[in-house]
């Protein structure tokens, strides 16, 4: 039997939680939704990582704050071998583990806690893989079972890891939440007491918070861990008021009851902006939204008449409409926030004329009939993806292509599109790592083809060969030439229609100082004052 | 009165059996399974997406599903949600108080406004305070729960800042859940203003969801009483000499009050249903958005194990109905 982290960590926090530390600084945030737990290995969504990896734990490596580039966590230095497989981690010394009611550390961290987080999940036979219902989709989504051959601990401040081959968005795999680092100490414990479970349940960590209770449908409660490695957080008690509506989160902003606020609603940025106490931050996202052809069907498979249906979609009033001020025009398949954009690619112009000429070079005067597939759900990249497609629809039967929009349930529309079952729908993509392999290769790379990421079934040699030899490479300077040629190819090929790339924005209290906000659309506390 | 009770309790048995049918067609009927939704855009290999199906047991004949279903619940185990992995039973009794509270508020509320308002208006027929409550009752029973709510939030809570926005307790106050529920648990912690704090919490929410059934109770009390006003007892008592609100108190209420009870319990349904927009409009931490939330996930054991967990309340609280009656007019206790 289970027991309640809830009611557990209830009886805990009476006296961690008393009265004379409600004069300290209590930051509230109106969050959106329930984390599905506190073990960011076993889960997949960022609600999740908010609560979880970006308060308790930390990582080897970390992106700095606001943006993608990366930087040492609990590894102070790393250096790659010639051959591109070897990474090696130099850890840090002095790193204390967080405390609760069963567990004190006896040790500092070490190489051993790096060591038994990665066998967590990659060793099949490892105590704790099966723990939890043992899924690490993450992990496994980004291949590292593949990717990795051996772990190995050289000394107990020396940790490295021997790849298959050699593959350079690995460092900034090791930025990503599922790879927070777990005390060892307290795993060894909880599996003599038989409580592995405890390990998910009531986490461990060297992060900046500590949690203190979860109550679900209604608040979590961190308060600051005071022997962080990188300083005491500059607020003491940090606290998760889940809101599941955008208007009562902003109501909530306004009434005081939250100093900060997820996801607001695009409409109501105009007056966010207008109220004299609140003040919204705002950065571009690490998104694209798109349109694909299938290009494994006819007439998708003819250049020019992918161009010309390209030709014929007005993006600029498109993402005016959709986004309100909100988003940019997209013109490569990734966003100019990730390294190795290239500026110098310019965009097919709006030219219905020019589109109905290449149409009938292509052997269709009179245009086609094609489906055009929509979203059902708002995302970041597309918050209304059924009115996007009608204005598509609207500029493509000005050449005379008719399109019939088609949608579906979410999880019927991903499945039938993994089956490649559509002719041209919109789809899109929020970046994991800030690596430009986790848009090219991951999204028009010959292994995504018939599944849910590469959508444009498009396995074309010249563009595969660039990307791969990128991977393989961990000289920046060349990855970058290679990224660029890379573009330049899916520029002259055209299996997607680049739309969007959408702006986050954070709107929160005039009292609150230094929240940046991540390009990885996760929520990060630390480093946050309140006046 | 035995063998009455005996009958009711025996058609139970079929309705639940039929609510586990029905909940369990229905989200197989709906396209997507919960392995896609879960990895989302992020792609998955076929055999992995086969991988998980098994984990979960999703990939067995329907039948085979049901069947084990119906077998687990009637010992008491509902599953384990596919997203956090708790059990569905302990996941209900969590959040079931704080939507028993709200519900209980709402009714009270519905009730004390509701019951006045009808007797009121059917004296005073067709004067204006008739027309008023008829005009009021309307508008509350076409009121969209969600821009009503939101309405009030606005007013009360951003403009006013009488009440709190949303949630059922502030998060300065740190009360231990021994009941569930908030305001029997402030006072058993001897907290005062944290007593205070989650009456004001409630108010909006039970406003919200207690506009409707309040809209049932006047009409229904009305009509009720226009016909018992009528009747020749009335006439007679009131020929005796008894004051006029005795008659409509004593004499007619009691028997206009059966209908009035029986519509009463029908809005329990009404209610658990409306709980589902009022919570997630007001974040409380209750069965309505907890369903919400699996309905979106396709969150299977959660949705089943909630549909069904509901409709047994919905059952039990109609036949307390029945039993009821029984108590106010002796007449149904005797036939049969």
């Amino acid at each position: 039997m289970r027991k309640s982290i809830a009611a557990l960590a209830l009886g805990a926090s009476l006296a961690a939680f008393s009265l004379p530390a409600l004069a300290a600084k209590t930051l509230v945030y109106c969050s959106e939704g329930n984390p599905n737990g506190f073990q960011p290995a076993l889960y997949t969504d960022g609600t999740t990582f908010d609560a979880s990896s970006r308060t308790i734990y930390d990582r080897l490596v970390e992106f700095k704050p606001g943006s993608t580039e990366i930087v040492p966590g609990l590894a102070t230095s790393w250096d790659v071998s010639a051959d591109g497989k070897t990474y090696t981690f130099h850890l840090r010394r002095g790193v204390k583990f967080q405390t609760n009611y069963g567990f004190t550390p006896t040790r500092d961290f070490d190489a051993d806690d790096v060591l038994f987080t990665f066998n967590r999940m990659l060793d099949k036979n490892n105590p704790y893989h099966m723990v939890s219902g043992g899924t690490y989709d993450y992990f496994d989504g980004m291949d590292m079972p593949k990717m990795i051959k051996e772990i190995k601990k050289v000394d107990p401040y020396t940790v490295q890891f021997i790849l298959n081959v050699p593959n350079a968005p690995f460092l900034a795999n090791m930025a990503m939440d599922f790879a927070s680092i777990d005390s060892a100490q307290y795993a060894d414990k909880l599996a003599k007491e038989n409580k592995k479970q405890d390990l998910d349940l009531k986490p461990i960590g060297t992060g900046p918070f500590e949690l203190v209770a979860y109550q679900p449908d209604s608040m979590i409660r961190y308060k600051a861990f005071a022997q962080y490695w990188r300083g005491k957080a500059a607020i003491d008690n940090l606290v998760f008021a889940i809101t599941p509506n955008a208007s009562v989160r902003w109501a909530k902003l306004r009434a005081g009851e939250c100093q900060i606020m997820a996801y607001p609603n695009p409409t109501d940025i105009a007056a966010m902006k207008a109220d004299k106490a609140i003040k919204v931050e705002s950065k571009p996202g690490l998104n694209v939204g798109y349109l694909a052809f299938n290009t494994e069907k006819k007439p998708f498979d003819n250049l020019d008449v992918r161009k010309a249906l390209y030709m014929a979609i007005n993006k600029k009033s498109i993402v005016d409409a959709i986004f309100q001020g909100t988003g940019t025009v997209a013109v490569n398949p990734m966003p100019p926030t990730i390294w190795s954009y290239n500026k110098a690619i310019k965009d097919y112009s709006y030219d219905p004329a020019e589109a109905k000429k290449l149409l009938a070079k292509a052997g269709y005067p009179n245009g086609f009939e094609t489906d055009l597939w929509a979203m059902p759900v708002s995302r970041p990249y597309n918050p209304d993806a059924r009115r996007m497609a009608v204005m598509i629809q609207s500029d493509w039967a000005k050449i005379g292509v008719k399109a019939k929009i088609v949608t579906y349930e979410w999880g019927e529309y991903l499945k039938r599109l993994g089956q490649a079952e559509h002719q041209t729908a919109l789809m899109g993509w929020t970046g994991d790592n800030g690596d430009p392999d986790n848009f090219l290769n991951t999204l028009l790379g010959c292994a995504g083809v018939h599944t849910t990421q590469n959508i444009a079934e498009w396995c074309y040699q010249p563009f595969q060969k660039l990307t791969t030899e990128a991977q393989q490479t961990s000289d920046v300077a060349k990855r970058t030439k290679l990224y660029e040629q890379a573009q330049e190819v899916f520029h002259q090929q055209v299996p997607w229609v680049p739309i969007d790339y959408s702006t986050d924005f954070m709107p929160m209290s005039t009292k609150v100082h230094g929240y940046k906000i991540q390009p990885t659309g996760v929520h990060v506390f630390y480093g946050v004052s309140l006046q | 009165m035995i063998s009455f009770l005996l009958k009711r309790l025996a058609l139970v048995i079929p309705a639940l059996l039929g609510v586990s049918l029905l909940s369990f067609a229905l989200i197989h009927l709906i396209p997507g399974d919960p392995v896609t939704i879960m990895v989302g855009e992020r792609g998955l290999t076929p055999q992995r997406h086969a991988e998980m199906l098994h984990q979960l047991g999703l990939d067995k004949p329907l039948w085979q599903q049901f069947v084990m279903y119906d077998w687990n619940a009637l010992h008491g185990n509902l599953g384990t949600s596919i997203f956090t992995r708790t059990p569905v039973m302990h996941d209900f009794l969590q959040r079931f108080p704080a939507t028993v509270e709200l519900s209980l508020a709402a009714i009270l509320f519905a009730i004390l406004i509701g019951l006045p308002a009808g007797v009121l208006a059917a004296v005073k027929r067709g004067s204006w305070i008739d027309h008023t409550v008829m005009t009021a009752s309307l508008t509350g029973y076409s009121m969209p729960i969600f821009w009503w709510g939101l309405l009030l939030i606005l007013l009360f809570s951003v403009q006013l800042g009488w009440t709190p926005v949303s949630g059922r307790l502030s998060p300065e106050f740190w009360i231990t859940p021994h009941t569930g529920f908030m305001l029997i648990d402030t006072l058993r912690a001897g907290d005062y203003d944290a007593f205070k704090d989650a009456l004001k919490h409630l108010i909006l929410p039970a406003i919200v969801l207690g506009t409707i059934p309040l809209a049932v109770i006047a009409r229904m009390t009305r009509s009720s009483m226009l016909e018992v006003l009528g009747e020749d007892y009335v006439r007679t008592a009131r020929a005796k000499g008894a004051s006029p609100w005795r008659v409509i108190l004593v004499h007619a209420l009691r028997n206009a009050l059966i209908p009035v009870v029986t519509v009463t319990g029908l809005q329990v349904g009404v209610m658990l249903a409306g709980a589902i927009l009022t919570e997630t409009i007001f974040s409380w931490p209750g069965i309505g958005q907890w369903m919400v939330q699996a309905i979106n996930q396709r969150d299977y054991p959660v949705v089943q194990g909630g549909i069904l967990l509901i409709s047994s309340v919905i059952i039990l609280v109609n036949l307390l109905v029945d039993l009821t009656y029984g108590l106010i007019n002796p007449r149904i206790r005797h036939t049969r």
